[in-house]
């Protein structure tokens, strides 16, 4: 069994599992943090941006100054925005059976792998991971197209070249594999080969392991899964959550008695505790809207913004923010807030039995409805009209290099009076804001991350007890920042094994059995023999068939009539011989009774050795030796067959033959 | 007692043996058994009995009853005993047949006595065996009893007793036995027995050898009854002849510190410090010894409380106190020394730096580790409170290990070592240490410690502050020591000002604070608004220190007191002085005091900030402007049109636009997406508005300050005269005045205004006039000229060629010079 990481990112994973026949790819999340190296996409013609000035090596050649621009005392590359795919070259892509999807992040480099590696499986997700991964792609796409740039720059990727840049560019990882970004079309010719699951449903592949989806808890229709033969069992823990927020809780039962847990998608910033970053998030909105200052809140479409709208929705009044408006942009921005209402069966248990009353299950429905929230696709439209300050404005894209968020920042950067709040903890916010240096406007890190931490996993791994724990090397070590928070990492017995991007694992365990099924005439003639109380043997001879992975024992066939000698004999015709079979011995045999009986025989001068593995009997006399141990008798005499036979049938008189 | 009390007493007595009548409650009995006890204090018992027969009855009966309910039994137990206190009604008790119930015998051997309740049925409830208990308790008052109770061996009920189910019977238990010993002692035994006790009375000889056998047991449960009994009894008889209980019961005391683990070690140290306080202590220099031993013998967690104990005794040996301290301290020392980054400064006192064994108790665990700081830091938090403190105290290193483990809690300590890592593991995210340790920094306040770590004191308690992981416990505990640290904050010698770190610290805190109070979670909100409660009581004189300074000598100092007590006052802060030592600006507002300022100040700083001040009440609609707006600008502009400081003239245009701003209506927001909101009606018709505007006699200000000689101001009253304008025109305006006389008139003043005589003034102005007058101006001309800066004629090319040219003539001077 055999672990392939493609990806490098702790919670944007991709691996792939070789598990008996088959190869199974967990995940393919899509490193964007390739992003933060690249220029704003700006919505409107922005001068600030477009008369940046060209960057030139320090000898003043300046070959790179249409490729790499300065700006706010770090270089960027101007081109289209390019994401850092997961490793293609380490396995052969083609040769994945199945692709398995925990939840909407997690796929978002699905296109990628499937319309361009020659993949011809199948992709396994829930429903709502497949309609919610649609819309985030859609707006990525969106984001990236309405914005067409013609240059895509890729003199900088020149290994040579890439050594002379300044950081962080220099440092950027994997460069050559950097791609733009999809097409619609490619989002809608990988997402028509997914086939949709639900929790709990046990999925044969080819007769060789069954794949089954558990609740994780972290997000709509979000997943763990399970993936077992009849005697193995391998679980994959990715982006799960034990808080109570909108979905269902997690499935931890299930993922008990594991020979290997592979563990990824913990939280990213395990000192914030969710809570108390609400809680800061809140206070910071209205303190900057009270100023008169307005609130930008970078974040995905979908996900922690409905538990926030919820937050907000129980806050803005007791706080005195009834009159401020919401406003929510994303080209589905509309679709994302239509979608959580109607996946009730994915959501906890509390939002279910609204369902029934009937109310809708998240509270943002009333919000929209009594004109707090408003939602558009983009800053163009009806939004200008209806635009009030002070205002909370609720984003894409996180990195801030595309989106309206762009606008936003331009506009709001230069008053105080203003903050943007990050929530989303999958970029770091200071590179984030790089480009938008020097920043009047406040800026608040509260990133809110439900995933698992440490204190979570060490109980999880406690209660589920798995033999073997993989992991991404990042969760073995404390984090960089904080090298003395021992805390801060995996501790499980034995220590857990940890991967990197591009690393090849073979996992510590063996398959030691092969479930084979004995159709009822062959079991019918057997006669089984008991040898010792409760054990009972019998001889099998029969054809074993295997086909799809299932393994039958089979009658073997009678022997055939001699047909007509005209006809020639095919090789598939082909019966086995049937030997007429040795009986088979079992038993242990006695030293002293032997000697005596060997005596009795007319043998004399008998001496027995004990050695490491049991006895040997020396019949000095006829130079013979008797080597007896546990698993196996030898005779050893010279070239005295007539001897051989007459030791061989003593020794078998103390055997059970069957 | 009362007759009416006396009458009532039959019928009620005859209630209670009545079992189809149901009593009340407990509490009526206990209020009656209060009453008994204050009729019996006042005077003699047998009296009260042999006037109310009914009482003795009431015994007899309960007695007698089929099946006594045990409320009403353990009543009438407690009611025997309290009679049966004074000794000639014990002996009428004993002997007193009842009088209308046809058995006879002698009531109290049947009341505690074997054939009472003692082997009943109603022995079962606790309540039955307390009430037995409390009535021997009052009854063991005089010599008759102790025979008594030997009679009907009573005592070893009672040794029975110390081991009941219920606590409280047990520990009445234990607290009779003391009672018991101490009567009897008392009389013939007083003074030094013998520690052999051959001189002993027989029934204390009998409780003595009881503990003796207690304290000798391998059940944890017995040493632990004798322990307690002797620890009551330390503490309860200071008579000489407990001098002979400890030399004779010392040894076995001695003994239990020699097993392992030490048996009941709790018990032993109470005992031990009862010991140490009673005089016995005072006088045997073995218990130091004992105490010292035990000290080191028992485990970090069981030693706190006997260390706390010593240092609280008045008088021990210094070592003692140093060891003690030093147990106190370990568990500090510890942390401190995980914490440490290299060698740093000296900490505790020798005896404190931790053993390895008190380093393995104290990270074996998470519980361990926890449950010994919180209590080593509950013990030095009272510890430091005390009059008889160590000394020196070790301030500095007790604030650098509080500091340390609320770092390590918080996450933000940095340790190299291993010890200190897994410190960090143990300890992050703590809660009750988190709470232990801001109680413990807070309390640690009152000292002084050195600059540097106050400022990491006030960094910490920021951390704790600002960060959104705080529970709100944690967070009110944070709050609670900010607030001390803030009133106990080192003054600086010289001067009563804060220190630059606290005032650093207090320009932190307050964004923390206005976001504590924006917080969702109600008890952050609660524990921010009751630190600022707590704050502006401290901080209650301050508005009324502003006030007086409105007089300072300094004129900068009178400046910021207006700009000070203008925003006080716009936020209802600022209560104008009255009472009887301010008679003479009772009835001023504040309001007149600045106007007064404004008119006499002869400074320029203080009348500028008044200008400031006037125009932000303005705005803001302060309740003394909105009053009487009009006279308010009125007398404004008055002022200001005399005063001789270009500023303040130009403040007071800066009024005149937001009075007319107000009148006219607000420009537009400027936002470039903002959709104009739907415009609010005008507040009032222009001929109002100009009609308030004579009145207030804005006109003859702005007319009188576009001629101002100093050109800002001339300036700003021309924008603001444009602004009217434009604002008057498209509305069409009052019918045309032509050249009618006042208009003349007005025309001929500003003639003569421009030309420097700005005696005169302009007189009543009709609205009609004033806007012919505007018309007829060219402000737009007049505009353009000013906005011209005073150089621009020195900056014109003209001016520029004729330069050169003087300087080529020049030039040629010189050459003819150079000669």
């Amino acid at each position: 069994m055999k672990l392939y990481c493609l990806s490098g990112h702790p919670t944007l994973p991709c691996n792939v599992l070789k598990f008996k026949s088959t190869t199974i790819m967990l995940d393919c999340g899509l490193d964007m943090t390739s992003t933060l190296n690249f220029l704003p996409l700006p919505l409107v013609q922005n001068p600030r941006l477009s008369n940046l000035p060209g960057w030139s090596l320090k000898d003043g050649n300046a070959f790179l100054d249409k490729e790499l621009k300065e700006c706010s005392g770090h270089v960027f590359v101007d081109s289209v925005p390019e994401f850092c795919l997961p490793e293609t070259e380490l396995i052969d892509l083609s040769t994945v059976d199945v692709i398995l999807i925990s939840n909407y992040h997690c796929m978002m480099a699905l296109p990628y792998i499937t319309e361009h590696t020659g993949f011809t499986g199948t992709v396994y997700a829930t429903e709502p991971t497949v309609q919610i991964g649609r819309l985030l792609m859609e707006e990525l796409v969106n984001f990236i197209e309405r914005v067409p740039k013609a240059q895509s720059a890729s003199l900088w990727k020149n290994k040579d070249t890439q050594r002379l840049l300044p950081s962080p560019l220099k440092d950027a990882v994997e460069v050559s594999t950097w791609r733009r970004c999809y097409t619609m079309q490619e989002v809608n010719s990988a997402l028509s080969k997914i086939q949709l699951v639900g929790y709990s449903q046990k999925i044969e592949l080819f007769g060789a392991v069954q794949v089954t989806p558990l609740s994780s808890g972290y997000a709509l229709g979000s997943s763990n899964w399970i993936i077992q033969s009849h005697y193995e069992k391998v679980s994959y823990v990715s982006g799960s959550s034990l808080l109570t927020t909108h979905p269902q809780p997690m499935d931890q039962a299930s993922l008990k008695n594991s020979d290997v847990l592979i563990l990824t998608g913990l939280t990213q910033i395990p000192t914030a505790n969710p809570d108390g970053m609400v809680g800061e998030f809140c206070s910071n909105l209205a303190l900057t809207v009270r100023n008169g200052g307005n609130v930008l809140v970078p974040c995905y479409p979908s996900g922690v913004i409905y538990d926030l709208l919820e937050c907000l929705y129980q806050y803005i009044d007791s706080a005195g923010l009834s009159s401020i408006p919401f406003y929510f942009i994303s080209p589905v921005a509309n679709s994302s807030l239509e979608f959580s209402q109607i996946f009730a069966e994915w959501l906890c248990h509390n939002k279910q039995t609204k369902v029934y009353l009937p109310e809708p299950p998240f509270p943002h429905a009333e919000l929209i409805q009594t004109n707090k929230l408003k939602h558009y696709p983009s800053i163009h439209g009806d939004f200008s009209n209806d635009f009030r300050q002070p205002c909370v404005v609720f984003t894409g894209h996180p990195s801030l290099r595309f989106g309206d968020v762009v606008h936003f920042m331009e506009l709001w950067g230069k008053s105080s009076l203003n903050t943007v709040i990050f929530t989303e903890p999958d970029f770091s916010y200071l590179e984030a804001l790089a480009p938008y240096q020097p920043l009047a406007m406040k800026c608040i890190y509260c990133p809110i991350d439900t995933r698992l931490n440490f204190i979570q996993v060490s109980k999880l791994l406690k209660e589920v007890q798995p033999l073997h724990v993989v992991c991404p090397e990042q969760y073995t070590q404390p984090p960089p920042a904080q090298s003395h928070r021992v805390d801060l990492m995996i501790d499980c017995q034995p220590p857990a094994m940890s991967y990197r991007r591009a690393e090849v694992l073979a996992l510590p365990f063996r398959r030691r059995y092969e479930k084979i099924e004995i159709m009822p005439e062959l079991a019918d003639s057997l006669v089984p023999m008991e040898i010792k109380p409760g054990i009972s043997l019998a001889t099998v001879s029969a054809v074993l068939h295997t086909k799809d992975n299932k393994h039958v024992l089979q009658p073997p066939p009678r022997p055939a009539q001699p047909t007509g000698g005209k006809k020639r004999k095919r090789p598939s015709d082909d019966i086995p011989d049937c030997k007429v079979l040795k009986p088979l011995l079992s038993g242990s045999i006695p030293v002293e009774q032997f000697v005596q009986t060997l005596e009795k025989h007319g043998f004399s001068d008998i001496k027995v050795e004990d050695t490491a593995k049991g006895h040997i009997v020396l019949l000095q006399e006829a130079e013979t030796l008797i080597q007896i141990e546990e698993d196996s008798t030898h005779i050893i005499c010279d070239n005295d067959e007539v001897l051989r036979v007459r030791l061989r049938d003593l020794v078998l008189k103390f055997l059970q033959k069957f | 007692m009362d007759p009416e009390c006396s009458r009532l007493l039959p019928a009620l007595c005859a209630v209670l043996v009545d079992p189809r009548q149901p009593v009340a409650d407990d509490t009526c009995l206990e209020k009656l058994l209060d009453w008994f006890k204050t009729v019996t204090e006042a005077g003699p018992s047998l009296l009260l009995l042999q006037e109310n027969p009914c009482l003795v009855e009431l015994l007899f009966r309960v007695l007698k009853a089929h099946d006594p309910r045990p409320r009403v039994l353990s009543f009438s137990l407690r009611l025997a005993g309290l009679f049966a206190a004074q000794e000639d009604c014990f002996q009428y008790l004993q002997v007193t047949p009842s009088s209308s119930v046809s058995q006879q015998g002698e009531l109290l051997p049947m009341l505690f006595g074997e054939s009472g309740p003692l082997g009943g049925a109603a022995w079962t409830a606790p309540t039955v065996r307390s009430g037995w208990l409390q009535g021997l308790r009052s009854l063991a008052q005089h010599p008759g009893a102790l025979r008594f109770l030997a009679d009907c061996g009573a005592v070893d009920t009672i040794f029975s007793l110390q081991g009941d189910s219920s606590l409280f019977v047990a520990s009445a238990a234990g607290q009779l036995l003391v009672h018991i010993l101490a009567l009897a002692m008392r009389g013939p035994a007083e003074g030094h027995p013998s520690p052999q006790g051959c001189d002993w009375p027989a029934c204390a000889q009998k409780i003595v050898c009881h503990v003796e056998d207690s304290l000798r047991s391998t059940a944890t449960l017995q040493v632990t009854q004798a322990l307690n009994v002797l620890t009551t009894t330390f503490g309860h008889c200071h008579s000489p002849w407990t001098q002979g209980l400890w030399v004779r019961l010392s040894p076995l005391v001695a003994c239990l510190l020699e097993k392992d683990p030490i048996p009941a070690s709790h018990s032993l140290v109470d005992l031990l410090l009862s010991v140490a306080r009673s005089p016995v202590g005072s006088s045997d220099c073995g218990l130091w010894e004992t105490l010292a031993q035990t000290l080191s013998h028992l485990s970090p967690t069981q030693a706190g409380p006997l260390a706390l104990g010593i240092l609280k005794l008045q008088d021990c040996p210094q070592a003692l106190k140093t060891q003690a301290f030093g147990v106190l301290l370990q568990p500090l020392a510890c942390v401190l020394k995980a914490a440490a980054q290299a060698p740093g400064p000296p900490g505790f006192p020798e005896g404190a730096t931790g053993d390895s064994i008190t380093v393995d108790t104290f990270l074996s665990s998470k519980s361990a580790c926890v449950g010994l700081l919180c209590q080593a830091l509950a013990h030095l938090e009272l510890l430091q409170l005390l009059p008889q403190r160590p000394s020196p105290w070790p301030q500095a290193p007790l604030l650098r290990a509080a500091v340390a483990i609320l770092r390590f809690c918080h996450g933000s300590a940095a340790p190299t070592s291993d010890v200190g890592g897994h410190l960090c593991a143990v300890l992050a995210g703590c809660v009750r240490v988190q709470r232990a340790a801001l109680d413990f920094l807070g309390t640690l306040s009152q000292g002084t410690g050195p600059q540097e770590l106050v400022t990491q004191v006030f960094a910490v308690l920021l951390e704790y502050l600002t960060s959104p992981d705080s529970s709100p416990m944690v967070l009110k505990k944070a709050f609670q020591a900010t607030l001390r640290w803030l009133l106990g904050s080192p003054k600086a010698p010289s001067c009563c000002d804060l220190d630059p770190h606290t005032q650093l610290f207090l320009g932190e805190l307050l964004p923390v604070l206005r976001k504590r109070l924006c917080s969702p979670c109600w008890e952050a909100r609660d524990s921010g608004l009751e630190f600022l409660t707590q704050v502006t009581r401290h901080w209650g004189e301050v508005p009324e220190l502003t006030g007086q300074l409105l007089r300072d000598p300094e004129s900068y100092v009178r400046a910021s007191a207006v700009t000070a007590t203008g925003q006080l006052s716009s936020w209802g802060l600022y209560a104008t002085p009255t009472g009887p030592e301010h008679p003479e600006v009772q009835q001023e507002s504040l309001f007149t005091e600045l106007l007064h300022i404004l008119s006499t100040d002869s400074e320029g700083f203080p009348r500028r900030a008044v200008m400031h001040v006037f125009t932000q009440w303005l705005k803001d609609g302060h309740a003394d402007v909105a009053e009487d707006l009009e006279q308010f600008v009125a007398r404004v502009l008055q002022a200001a049109s005399q005063d001789l400081d270009w500023e303040v003239r130009a403040q007071g245009l800066e009024l005149a636009l937001v009075f007319l701003e107000q009148l006219l209506g607000q420009p537009g927001s400027r936002c470039p997406y903002a959709v104009a909101l739907p415009e609010a009606a005008p507040p009032a018709t222009l001929a109002q508005v100009l009609q308030a505007l004579c009145r207030v006699q804005l006109f003859e200000f702005a007319l009188r300050a576009l001629f101002d000689c100093d050109r800002p101001v001339a300036q700003k009253s021309c924008d603001l005269l444009l602004f009217l304008k434009a604002k008057a025109t498209p509305c069409g305006g009052p019918q045309e005045a032509g050249a009618s006389p006042d208009v003349v008139s007005v025309e001929a003043a500003l003639q003569r205004w421009q030309a420097g005589e700005q005696g005169q003034p302009l007189g009543e102005l009709e609205p009609e006039a004033v806007m012919a007058v505007l018309r007829s101006m060219d402000l737009e001309g007049l505009r353009g000229m000013l906005a011209k800066s005073s150089d621009h004629m020195e900056k014109s090319p003209q001016s520029l060629l004729q330069d050169m040219l003087a300087t080529v003539g020049v030039l040629g001077e010189n050459e003819a010079d150079c000669y």
